[in-house]
């Protein structure tokens, strides 16, 4: 149990060094700042490695990035500032969550139409099935159908 | 109710569509990220110059004329294999800047010794804080300046005989034509 427990914790902390390996330790005032330059870092894309946010890149531009971040935070500007100063020379691409804006309405409203394109269809689907099983058959073709399949309504009945 | 043939061509269209989609994206570079710098001033910078310690490089230098900031680096293999291109252009007549970006002033000096120099100037940015101020993600990278000092164009990667002659160099005619 011990040993367990000390090889999980081994496991974690190797977990942990691995996250981090690329961030440099900067001085902060608190937990909080910290917190804060690392959830900022989360999300800025780097755009040597496009499918890493700066706090997962090993690539140099996201070192120098992850200084100029630091330094912007420590003259006190704020995440908006800090997020404009990056999109005013990389433009909203380093942003992980883009702007709501007319050459974005497709972006984020995309997967929502779909889903309820899908929903209507659906429904529409289901609607076309129900009335077809309803009417399909009039009265006395139904009845001609059960002699014309063997005269057992009972067998009938199971296979509906 | 639809059609027959509207609801079975449905699905082929909805298909074509979204292929003709994915196949232009397939087309696409996604390392070029357009520039937000385009249109805009060249953003104001003060540098030693690469050979002559004593010679300092700004933004301003840029004014009166149509040029190019070429940012490159002795570490970038890429900027060897478009050297030879820019040295066409500088015999073209196209004066040409460079930002020498994150390397060493000894590297550079060899390498422009050895492989000739196609630049006007050269600014040196050791530790790379200008490149960050001109959007610089990847070495090379090419702004085309017009006279004002504007950037009105881009060119990430290495530059090639295509872009040269289909970009380029109609851009600086144009912008020179601008002028008169």
């Amino acid at each position: 149990m011990m040993l367990r427990n000390t090889l999980a914790a081994i496991f974690l902390a190797s977990c942990l060094n691995l996250a981090w390996a690329g961030l440099e330790s900067f001085d902060f005032s608190g937990n909080v700042e910290e917190q804060r330059y690392k959830d900022l870092l989360a999300e800025l894309r780097c755009l040597v490695c496009q499918n890493q946010s700066l706090v997962d890149s090993d690539a140099e531009l996201a070192h120098d990035l992850r200084l100029e971040v630091y330094e912007l935070m420590a003259q006190g500007r704020d995440d908006t500032q800090i997020r404009d100063f990056l999109v005013a020379r990389y433009g909203e691409f380093v942003l992980y969550d883009p702007p709501l804006k007319p050459s974005t309405y497709l972006l984020w409203a995309g997967p929502f139409v779909l889903l309820a394109l899908g929903i209507i269809m659906l429904f529409r689907t289901i609607r076309q099935r129900r009335q077809l099983h309803e009417s399909e058959f009039s009265a006395e073709e139904q009845e001609r159908l059960r002699q014309l399949l063997g005269n057992n309504p009972s067998e009938q009945e199971d296979r509906q | 109710m639809m059609p027959s043939f509207v609801r079975y061509l449905t699905p082929l269209v909805l298909f074509l569509a979204l292929a003709a989609l994915l196949y232009k994206g397939l087309a696409l570079n996604p390392r070029e990220v357009p520039s937000p710098l385009i249109g805009k001033p060249a953003p104001e910078f003060t540098l030693p110059e690469l050979k002559d310690t004593s010679r300092q490089l700004s933004h301003t230098d840029f004014q009166g004329k149509v040029s190019l900031l070429n940012v490159w680096a002795t570490w970038c293999v890429s900027c060897r294999a478009e050297h030879p291109l820019l040295m066409q252009l500088a015999r073209q007549g196209v004066t040409i800047y460079g930002l020498d970006y994150k390397d060493s002033r000894e590297d550079a000096q060899r390498w422009l010794q050895r492989f000739g120099d196609p630049y006007v100037a050269n600014a040196f940015d050791a530790d790379g804080r200008v490149g960050i101020d001109w959007g610089v993600y990847g070495t090379p990278e090419t702004f085309v300046i017009d006279q004002q000092g504007i950037i009105r164009h881009k060119h990430i990667g290495p530059l090639t005989e295509e872009a040269i002659q289909r970009e380029i160099l109609p851009l600086i005619q144009q912008l020179k034509g601008d002028k008169g």
